[in-house]
């Protein structure tokens, strides 16, 4: 069997386990019910990090997203406020702006040869600035087109509502992994992540690529934007602090190498549902505080980063026995 | 072929290349048929890869001209190269470990349906590309599952199937046992069965008298002979590399033991597994032990046994007195008064930004410790005083080493163990890459050293060197050290053959 599925499966196994211990505690957790609210209230997390999933494959990191979600819900609160465009049309303004956004952070790293952290921790900054220069106070959204997509949901069996939101991650996450594992684009960001040298020496277009990887971020990070001010009906500057951070725990639970050239998009639906399941868990129990989350989450971290290390050794040490 | 009779596949012309300081490459011609394997010799630093990267577009040349078919072409980069059908595979592997073997295979121009790669097609395709390799694995499984050889196997086809006329293998064979040399062998005899022209560049003189019809030697960035193989002997091929006509040279010096008696140091079973064969070496004082041997051969290994760079795990070094010494590290070796200049000055030795005076505390300040730090003052007063007694031409104490010639950086880094007063310093190549005077003055301070009492081990490549300094000479060969030459018997004559034997027996 391919050891590269390995963390895939043992995150398969860790959701599956937790749902179980979930389900034995609180038999209600089965339900579509829960489902649908774990997809819902998750479904911003779920796309952008779908784009981190891209990022980390090819070995970078994306620190800008959780900035770019609070300007995409400051910048369409305030132009539904101050302007009479429909929302369709300031969302195509809004994934323009951040897609260009990231292309411009991929390009500053490839051709200035910056290592993603800083510039994406410059872009960080730069997308909470600008949220904060449109406004400093979180702006309601009034609209009846927001009202309608609220209210768009498809029944599930046993009366759990997949919302609009939570079907788009399913398609967001779906797209993604055709994406990665069946187009040439998907192949050259696996190859940049196994080593960018190599890659470029065997005809990968180094430019090009890192350039879409980080406009696909942006853009996917714009969409989660507009998933999370569908979600909470309004635009605040000062939301989804970190949020860049949990993707990045999401992406690597589902079993994505950090060191990059490994990963699957469909692992990092499970890490989100996971961090999903934590939060329902201690809404369930409603005696935990909700910092057990972090910390769960933390030892899950440090239990994968291991499994990785382990995996790379093994595989090693398989080598040079001659396997 | 018939058109391989008046045109060769690939031609140089006069190609040249200079980097600053050293003219790398100087007007070399090098033709390569078609159906033929042709060998690339020389020691490091001769041209050969700059040779290789001028071929393939990786450095721009700045003279002479590249013909393929009698054409010419001007590659701009190895992409470019790939399309006018000149292939390159390296010694370590250029594919990428995580994808799968079909991926490496495919990269770049993959099978695509509506878009989408088709994967089935990629792995019958890939399938179909291997078993011509006479390789028969599951091609769906990421290629760091598959061994080194099976690797460059891989390595080998992709860069036929994009390329086709010429391939350029660049010692494929340095990490692989002799089981998987052969499997690399078979690929190569049927690509030159089909007609490929192909370069390949080894160290290893067996396999270039089992492998290649023709052998070009380049000697520091010169050609110095091409000629077909099965007309060359083995000392004739050492001699072209090693730079030696055939002469014997008499011995002018006539050094003999410095001191005879106590042995300053000795190494008993002394070796490492898969770097050096145990060897017995012992040292007096006063005394240079020449080592004598190929690019490969194991000179190198020995030096870095010693001193810790890799540690032995066999054997015991003693010192005169008996007392057993530590060396599991570089850092044991110093504080057993040991120094090493190593071969590779820019990646190995100096460090380029810090200053002359900084290099030359290095060593002084690792021994003492990093607690106790020398004042400055003293820094400066030391730095000066050698800069003055071994002539290092800086402006200043404060000048970046890197910003000064090959010859001065070598007397810095000299100088950076001198200070430590070390009573056994290795050399590796101290005459590597620098001009003749301060050639010269590198082999006075050795002779100089040797007088004030100091321990030698000296390697080099310029056999006529060791001739002169050497109280004796070890040579190496396949990791093993084969003779022993003292007195009147060191000649580059006697070392060329012991280099050149090709089994494994003592020369004496």
């Amino acid at each position: 069997m391919n050891a590269r599925l390995l963390p895939l499966l043992a995150t398969l196994v860790i959701f599956l386990v937790a749902y179980a211990v979930c389900y034995a505690q609180y038999p209600a957790m089965l339900s579509t019910r829960v489902i649908g609210n774990l997809l819902t209230d998750n479904a911003f997390l779920g796309i952008v990090a779908v784009g981190m999933t891209f990022v980390i494959i090819s070995g970078g990191i994306d620190l800008s997203v959780g900035s770019v979600i609070a300007f995409a819900g400051v910048f369409i609160a305030v132009m539904l406020r101050d302007t009479s465009l429909h929302p369709l049309a300031v969302f195509s303004m809004l994934l323009l702006i951040t897609t260009l956004f990231g292309a411009s952070m991929g390009a500053i790293i490839h051709y200035l040869e910056m290592p993603p952290f800083i510039v994406t921790l410059a872009g960080m900054f730069l997308a909470r600035g600008m949220a904060y220069v449109l406004s400093i106070d979180a702006v309601p959204i009034t609209h009846e087109f927001y009202e309608y997509m609220q209210r768009l949901y498809w029944l599930m069996p046993g009366k759990g509502r997949l919302t609009l939101i939570g079907g788009l991650m399913l398609l967001v996450v779906i797209a993604g992994s055709i994406l990665a594992h069946r187009t040439r684009f998907g192949m050259n960001v696996y190859a940049i992540g196994g080593g960018a040298q190599t890659a470029a020496l065997m005809g990968v277009p180094l430019a090009r690529t890192t350039m879409a990887i980080y406009a696909l971020s942006g853009l996917l990070a714009g969409l989660a934007g507009i998933v999370f001010s569908i979600y909470t009906s309004a635009g605040y500057s000062l939301a989804t602090v970190g949020v860049e951070l949990d993707a990045i725990a999401a992406v690597v639970i589902g079993g994505t190498l950090l060191t990059g050239g490994s990963g699957f998009v469909a692992g990092t639906l499970i890490g989100v549902l996971i961090m999903g399941l934590i939060q329902t868990y201690i809404i369930f129990d409603g005696s935990l505080s909700s910092w057990w989350t972090k910390i769960l989450i933390g030892m899950l971290l440090f239990a994968f980063i291991v499994l990785q290390k382990g995996l790379v050794w093994t595989t090693a040490k398989r080598r040079i026995a001659g396997g | 072929m018939p058109q391989s009779d008046s045109q060769p596949l690939l031609r140089a012309r006069g190609v040249s290349k200079v980097f600053p300081g050293t003219i790398a490459l100087d007007g070399v011609d090098f033709s390569l048929e078609a159906g033929e394997v042709h060998a690339l010799l020389g020691e490091n630093g001769a041209g050969k890869s700059t040779l290789i990267k001028c071929l393939t577009g990786a450095y721009r040349r700045d003279g002479g001209d590249i013909l393929l078919h009698g054409e010419i072409i001007d590659p701009k980069c190895t992409i470019d190269a790939q399309g006018y059908g000149i292939g390159t595979v390296y010694q370590e592997v250029n594919l990428l470990p995580n994808l799968t073997v079909a991926e490496n295979l495919s990269l770049g121009h993959q099978p695509t349906r509506f878009g989408m790669i088709s994967t089935r097609a990629m792995n019958r395709g890939a399938r179909e590309v291997l078993s011509q390799f006479g390789l028969d694995i599951d091609v769906s499984r990421s290629l760091e599952s598959y061994s080194v050889a099976v690797q460059q196997v891989i390595a080998i086809a992709r860069a036929v199937t994009l390329s086709g006329k010429v391939l350029i293998l660049d010692e494929p064979t340095a990490s692989l046992d002799s089981k998987e040399v052969e499997l690399v062998f078979d690929v190569v005899r049927s690509l030159r069965q089909r007609g490929l022209g192909i370069v390949f560049i080894s160290h290893f003189l067996d396999q270039i008298f089992e492998i290649t019809d023709r052998v070009t030697v380049l000697r520091n960035g010169r050609l110095v002979g091409s000629e077909t193989t099965s007309d060359i002997d083995r000392v004739r091929l050492v001699n072209l590399m090693l730079g030696r006509e055939l002469e014997q040279e008499v011995r002018s010096h006539g050094k003999t033991h410095a001191a005879a008696g106590e042995p300053r140091l000795t190494f008993t079973g002394f070796g490492r597994k898969g770097r050096i064969e145990p060897f017995d070496l012992s040292i007096q004082p006063g005394e240079v032990v020449g080592v004598a041997g190929l690019l490969g051969s194991g000179r190198t290994e020995t030096a870095e046994v010693m001193f810790g760079v890799a540690p032995h795990d066999s054997g015991e070094a003693r010192r005169g007195d008996g007392t057993v010494l530590n060396l599991a590290s570089p850092r044991d070796a110093i504080a057993a008064g040991f120094g090493f200049c190593p071969e590779d000055r820019k990646t190995d030795g100096v460090i380029a930004d810090l200053t002359v005076r900084e290099n030359i505390a290095l060593a002084l300040q690792a021994r003492i410790g990093w607690m106790r730090r020398i004042p400055d003052r003293e820094q400066r007063a030391m730095a000066n005083d050698y800069i003055r007694k071994l002539d290092i031409r800086t402006p200043d104490a404060e000048k970046p080493v890197g910003l000064l010639s090959g010859g001065n950086q070598q007397k810095v880094m000299l100088a950076r163990w001198l200070v430590t007063n070390p009573s056994f310093l290795i050399l590796d190549e101290p005459t590597r890459g620098i001009d003749v005077g301060a050639h010269a003055e590198i082999i006075r301070l050795i002779e100089d050293l040797c007088k004030q009492g100091m321990s030698l081990l000296v390697i080099s490549s310029e056999l006529d060197e060791l001739v002169a300094y050497s109280h004796r000479v070890i040579v190496v060969r396949d990791r093993h050290h084969v003779a022993e030459l003292t007195g009147g018997d060191i000649t580059t004559d006697n070392m060329v053959r012991a280099i050149a034997a090709p089994e494994r027996e003592a020369i004496s």
